[in-house]
């Protein structure tokens, strides 16, 4: 390979990664932050089982109505944690 | 750069700054499977990237091997864009979800990561010039305002910065085909 084709081909791999979205990268630094919020809705479902019928029957109402803030992005994973 | 492995053990220590590091590292390389591979967009490509991560932090401690991040990240991502293109509603599909020609994107992404492990070893002038032009697609004048030097001398700086970068790049190279490491 020779050095223009090295050189053509690195400016294509440098354009193949663009920075994704500040906030996105943010959000997903943040989830071990947001890992401890969920690890105290499962473990209080855990001790409470009208609680976690609660949360199985309706999760974002049963969240809301005990006073959990849940961003929405994180509801699957707390749905996926009360189901394993 | 600390090697995936190490990362990967601090993360399962309950490291925050690991972890952050970590998406850092691959942020570029989910986003990119999920745009460019699956041509995902807006709140999708969005939903998608945050899953990725959320399962990778769910799931980071059944990685047998560390080192095997990137190769694990990448199939995350894959089976979180088919999950997520089979729960669509709008869309009728029949068999083959993942895009044609995936895996050579795949295999594009995953040299574009060795070139920015590369990159990080050039001077953070070098770096910041080169990020600017080519993935940020900035133009000669904006960079020139942004790194007050006049716009015809950006060309010749990125001309000497990319060289320093194939002599960081080919030296990796060698290094790699050294070890025996796989690409």
């Amino acid at each position: 390979m020779t050095d223009d084709t090295t050189i053509e081909r690195l400016a294509r791999l440098l354009r193949a990664l663009p920075p994704a979205p500040r906030g996105w990268v943010e959000a997903a630094q943040e989830l071990p932050l947001a890992s401890r919020e969920l690890d105290e809705i499962v473990a209080r479902a855990e001790a409470d089982a009208e609680f976690r019928a609660a949360l199985v029957s309706d999760l974002e109402v049963a969240l809301d109505q005990a006073g959990f803030h849940v961003e929405q992005r994180l509801t699957e994973v707390l749905r996926r944690r009360l189901s394993g | 750069m600390t090697p995936d492995a190490d990362l990967v053990r601090r993360c399962r220590d309950g490291d925050a700054s690991a972890w952050a590091e970590l998406v850092e590292r691959y942020s570029r390389y989910v986003y990119a499977i999920v745009v460019q591979g699956f041509r995902l967009r807006d709140h999708d490509a969005e939903d998608v990237f945050q899953d990725v991560f959320a399962r990778a932090y769910e799931n980071l401690s059944r990685l047998r091997d560390g080192s095997a991040l990137r190769p694990w990240l990448a199939q995350l991502t894959r089976n979180t864009c088919v999950d997520r293109l089979r729960s669509a509603p709008r869309e009728e599909l029949t068999g083959q979800v993942e895009p044609p020609g995936l895996d050579d994107t795949v295999a594009l992404l995953d040299d574009a990561l060795a070139v920015r492990d590369a990159l990080a070893k050039v001077s953070d002038d070098c770096r910041d010039i080169l990020d600017r032009f080519f993935t940020r697609d900035e133009s000669y004048r904006t960079i020139g305002s942004a790194l007050e030097i006049p716009s015809g001398t950006v060309a010749s700086r990125i001309s000497r910065c990319l060289e320093y970068l194939r002599q960081e790049f080919l030296g990796r190279n060698s290094e790699v085909a050294a070890s025996g490491e796989v690409q």
